[in-house]
């Protein structure tokens, strides 16, 4: 059979996730875009389990793990550390969670951002702590219930704007993805690979324990995500954004928000904000 | 050939004829300089290898994690706050047992600001697995960078060069810079066993648990203690190839000495002088000065002491609480030993001049002390 998505597995069973982890179907899409030659730097995350407790590995490629802070500035060393030693072939990646990007790795970010460094950073948002055990980050959406955002109204603050804050660096290419779209995904990878400088990839990586949601429903949600237009799947080239899934009839936000019992507390006020903040948005960018 | 360089010209220099692969930095006063030789080296092609202009310390320290670990001589400067910054990364790579290799200017740490040279920076990090080496002159900042690329490959421990914030490293010497085919002889490329190579995946920094943490660090502590000797050997075979012979002691008129000043630095020289001026006046005076505080040289310590001795201890540095940490160290290292006395004096700090006078008078009254005393430590200030 032909398949438009490479067959080659690089992720191994066994691994540690949650059932429904997003975080996987990130890493296993991931790995068939990036292929082989391929090293990867991972700050505290739940990467940090999902790749294996020594001596156990749940992916065939080198893995360093870093500090919270600093898995750009790690990945900008190792991709150095490579050149200098004649290997100017082997892709470097930071795979990071929300935390370790919006929060506490984000001047990291942005010195290699800046510095245009030869590297794909990765973000694997599932829009809070989880490997805490889902306390607030930075990619936190408004209303969303997490423990250090208790009481019935959830986080207060909407949701920081990452990929402006990315973009703002005029990096060479950017690019969102999820699971649900695996082609889309996969593609997306295998062109980052072939960029030279820095290259940004956020993936939405639905996460059920945090999202209070049942893991069968983790590549639905992420669709659902992209439906409703709250997440957008687009790409930036030196600039020029497309957007890659385009959205004309978009299902309500709710249908997203209702699914997941993280959003429990949301009044129908904030719905309503926030289905008028994602139909400005699209109304903006046109369909 | 000899050049007139400044101290933190002396350690680019030397990063540069150890063949370093991949340098990285941030700028912070008094250690700028050595960053901005790097970054001029590298722009004229006289430094091959790669350059990283982090944008902070703590981003360069892990940028050397991560060039390291793919298998790179690395080398970095930092001083003060930039050290204090770069603290977690310090652990993450001793405890990847990476032999990265960096130069510490010593300075003072905030608050209140204070630019001058202390050596607290450096100390605070002395539970990191950081080797370190202190330096008395800009000579022996050239030669301990490439000794300590040598020692740390050999042990698979990282290094610190530590030199006294603008006593040296702003200050010009005569410095005799060896040909790099010399330092090419001395120090071969460095090949580690393990790197991030995709044709041979392997993790590191994964999760461990209480049993494998605990071996991985005595096998630490062992590595560390056989560095004592590898520090001594290395630096025999220094002096074999160069003609400067090094080890973890220096000592001065220390033979017949009743009472021997402890010293470390740029107070090591000055030291000197004040012994000089103490024995003109017949006075049975010493000089000891320590190269090594990581692996703390006890052995060469205990077999150094003899009953009855007096040792003067000069700290530029002060651990709140407990008091001169190169003291307390001391006394720990002879505790088994008796009859010896060791008296600490906190000089010097945030840049205090430590005159030769001052020592004289540290001299004194530690001389004067009782054998058997155990006080709490002393102060000392330039009184001009």
């Amino acid at each position: 059979m032909k398949t438009s998505i490479p067959p080659q597995e690089l992720m191994r069973s066994g691994h540690l996730a949650c059932q429904g982890c997003g975080a996987t179907l990130a890493m296993r899409y991931a790995l068939k875009g990036l292929g082989e030659k391929t090293v990867f730097v991972i700050p505290a995350c739940c990467w940090t389990i999902l790749a294996g407790p020594a001596p156990k590995s749940s992916i065939d490629l080198p893995v360093l793990h870093s500090p919270f802070a600093a898995a750009a500035a790690a990945a900008t060393g190792v991709k150095a550390g490579l050149v200098a030693r004649g290997d100017r072939e082997t892709m470097v990646v930071a795979w990071a969670g929300d935390g370790g990007t919006f929060d506490i790795g984000l001047q990291a970010l942005s010195g290699a951002a800046e510095r245009d460094e030869n590297f794909l950073y990765v973000c694997y948002d599932n829009e809070a702590y989880m490997n805490t055990g889902v306390q607030r980050s930075g990619g936190t959406p408004e209303g969303s219930w997490t423990m250090s955002t208790p009481g019935a109204r959830g986080s207060p603050r909407p949701k920081k704007d990452l990929d402006a804050i990315v973009l703002a660096h005029h990096i060479p290419y950017f690019a969102t993805a999820t699971p649900a779209y695996a082609e889309d995904m996969t593609r997306k990878f295998a062109k980052a690979r072939a960029v030279k400088g820095f290259r940004f990839i956020r993936v939405l990586s639905p996460c059920p324990p945090g999202w209070k949601s049942d893991p069968k429903d983790s590549v639905r949600l992420s669709r659902l995500a992209v439906q409703t237009g709250l997440f957008r799947l687009y790409e930036v080239e030196n600039g020029v954004a497309r957007v890659n899934v385009p959205v004309p009839r978009r299902k309500p936000v709710g249908d997203y928000l209702r699914a997941q019992g993280r959003f429990k507390g949301l009044t129908p006020e904030m719905e309503q904000r926030m289905q008028r903040g994602v139909d400005a948005l699209w109304d903006g960018v046109g369909k | 050939m000899k050049k007139v360089l400044m101290g933190n010209h002396a350690a680019a220099v030397a990063a540069k004829l150890a063949r370093v692969q991949v340098a990285a930095g941030y700028p912070i006063t008094p250690q700028t300089q050595a960053f901005e030789l790097l970054a001029e080296m590298k722009a004229s092609g006289e430094f091959a290898g790669q350059f990283i202009a982090a944008e902070s310390e703590h981003s360069v320290m892990a940028a050397i994690l991560g060039a390291a670990t793919a298998g790179a001589r690395t080398f970095t400067a930092t001083s003060s706050q930039g050290l204090a910054y770069m603290h977690e990364l310090l652990h993450w790579v001793a405890g990847a047992r990476l032999p990265a290799v960096m130069i510490d200017v010593n300075r003072a740490l905030a608050a209140p600001w204070n630019l001058w040279t202390d050596q607290t920076d450096s100390l605070s990090q002395r539970d990191t697995g950081w080797m370190q080496f202190y330096c008395s002159n800009n000579q022996e900042i050239l030669d301990t960078v490439l000794m300590s690329f040598k020692i740390a490959e050999r042990v698979m421990l990282p290094a610190m060069v530590v030199l006294d914030g603008f006593t040296l490293s702003h200050s010009y010497e005569p410095v005799d810079v060896p040909s790099q085919e010399d330092v090419d002889a001395f120090l071969p490329p460095f090949n580690p066993e393990f790197s991030l190579d995709p044709k041979r995946p392997r993790t590191f920094g994964a999760l461990v648990g209480p049993r494998e943490y605990l071996r991985l660090r005595r096998r630490m502590a062992a590595d560390m203690a056989e560095a004592e000797d590898v520090i001594e050997e290395v630096g025999q075979e220094f002096g074999r190839a160069f003609g400067r012979s090094y080890g973890q002691l220096e000592t001065y008129r220390c033979e017949d000495a009743e009472t021997v000043l402890v010293t470390s630095g740029a107070v090591g020289s000055t030291a000197v002088a004040a012994v000089n001026a103490l024995r003109e006046r017949g006075l049975a005076a010493g000089n000891l000065r320590l190269r090594s505080f990581r692996p703390f040289p006890a052995k060469a310590l205990r077999a150094f002491v003899r009953p009855g001795l007096r040792l003067a201890v000069v700290d530029r540095n002060y651990s709140p609480g407990a008091g001169g940490i190169f003291a307390q160290e001391i006394k720990a290292a002879l505790r088994p030993a008796s009859g010896i006395c060791v008296r600490g004096t906190v000089a010097g700090l945030g840049g205090g001049d430590i005159t030769v006078e001052l020592l004289q008078e540290v001299w004194r009254r530690a001389h004067d002390a009782p054998l058997s005393a155990s006080e709490a430590e002393t102060w000392a200030e330039d009184s001009r």
